[in-house]
């Protein structure tokens, strides 16, 4: 245990197992963006996946729809300390996308609008785990949380959820993305309370 | 102001990670951004107290003098300004959040350098001005440093325009143009962060020359 705050007490004493250490409820939904917020239209985003050998696989905002949408109902927890739990989204399974893609590459950088990047296995984007999200509580995802569509991985500190996201590069190697050139953990489990390296 | 041995210093713009303990083990951290920048071991915070808040309050309220402290830091490498870099800067604030481009400004005037900057400081009323005296009496000694207000809440006296929220004409008026290509940082909470980038992006600024840090829900 660290130095006692004189005085302190704090707010709640009841121990919420679906919170990871350190974090809190927040009752709003924060917004961190390292610029400006891109405005894109449905009707010229396209999602591009692109392997080892070069090849491109691409999808139009229709096509990426038509692969079906499903519910998700999940916890999500910011490195800055807030969490919510049991949100609702509807989004694409990177499982589908992936379906038809040859890769012997075990790692994933997501590129989004604006040129934010994030790294992420590509284990951690399989079996159910991540998705293409493009609602959130039954309404299109606004802009500023990454509309028309981000990525979404839960289990991962949220900043590897990129907003505004438009394709995955494969990489043979865990390169850093954005957040991780700049101070932030290369994988991000907030169980583990891997915020910074 | 925290005296933090072995700190070290931080870059102008970097924040740092605050921890609080009771008496029965509970923590509770949040980040701050931090107000001084450069070498040395004292570390300055400014606070804004949420009165609903579990932490500022105490950091406003209760703390005292002597009274010891958990941090963890430097934190961030993006939202930073390091004196080596030349070019113009535009730094725009709301609220609290113009404490990491204080930083920023103490670090320019520290570091004697010749980059032209320009503070945009969006305020509620007069009384709520962070380094009031500090910030004035580096627009009025320093041919490099400008500094602007707007008043949301209330004017000071003989004050040419009424209380409003920032607006593009506003911005037009007081930050640097697109055509000199600034560098912009934008801080604040997250509505005015929003309206703030996306007029400096009408306004003709790259995308990427704006560094914004938000804060709060929508």
């Amino acid at each position: 245990m660290g130095i006692i705050s004189r005085g302190f007490s704090g707010r709640s004493r009841e121990h919420n197992p679906d919170l990871p250490p350190g974090q809190y409820l927040a009752e709003d939904f924060p917004v961190l963006s390292a610029g400006p917020t891109p405005d894109i239209d449905t009707a010229d985003w396209s999602f591009r996946v692109q392997t080892e050998s070069g090849k491109q696989y691409t999808w139009s905002w229709d096509e990426m729809q038509a692969l079906g949408l499903e519910e998700i109902h999940t916890d999500i927890h910011c490195v800055t300390r807030w969490s919510k739990l049991g949100t609702s989204w509807r989004g694409i399974s990177l499982d589908k996308i992936f379906a038809g893609i040859e890769t012997e590459n075990a790692y994933v950088m997501a590129h989004s609008y604006g040129g934010y990047t994030t790294n992420v296995p590509l284990e951690d984007l399989l079996d159910g785990k991540a998705w293409i999200a493009t609602e959130y509580d039954g309404e299109p995802l606004d802009p500023e949380h990454g509309g028309p569509a981000r990525l979404l991985v839960p289990h991962l500190y949220f900043w590897k959820s990129a907003k505004w996201v438009n394709g995955l590069r494969m990489m043979e190697t865990d390169d850093p993305g954005f957040w991780e050139q700049n101070g932030y953990h290369l994988y991000g489990d907030p169980w583990l309370e891997q915020r910074y390296w | 102001m925290v005296d933090v041995p072995g700190w070290g210093g931080n870059l102008a713009g970097q924040h740092l990670d605050l921890r609080l303990t009771a008496p029965d083990g509970y923590t509770a951290v949040r980040s701050y951004s931090i107000a001084s920048a450069g070498p040395g071991d004292r570390v300055e915070l400014a606070v804004d107290k949420f009165p609903d808040g579990e932490v500022s309050p105490y950091l406003v309220d209760d703390i005292q003098k002597g009274d010891e402290l958990e941090l963890r830091g430097p934190l961030g490498g993006w939202f930073v300004w390091k004196p080596e870099q030349t070019e113009s800067v535009q730094l725009i604030g709301g609220g609290s959040g113009v404490v990491p481009l204080i930083a920023m400004v103490r670090s320019h005037a520290a570091s004697g350098s010749t980059a032209p900057f320009r503070l945009l400081y969006s305020v509620r009323t007069p009384q709520d001005v962070f380094f009031a005296d500090e910030l004035r009496a580096l627009a009025e000694s320093s041919p490099y440093f400008d500094l602007n207000f707007v008043y949301t809440r209330a004017v000071p006296a003989n004050w040419p325009s009424k209380p409003g929220r920032i607006s593009r004409e506003i911005l037009e008026a007081s930050t640097y143009p697109a055509s000199i290509s600034p560098a912009v940082f934008v801080c604040g909470p997250t509505g005015f962060v929003e309206s703030v980038a996306n007029i400096l992006v009408a306004l003709g600024h790259e995308p990427t020359s704006v560094k914004t840090e938000r804060f709060g829900g929508k």
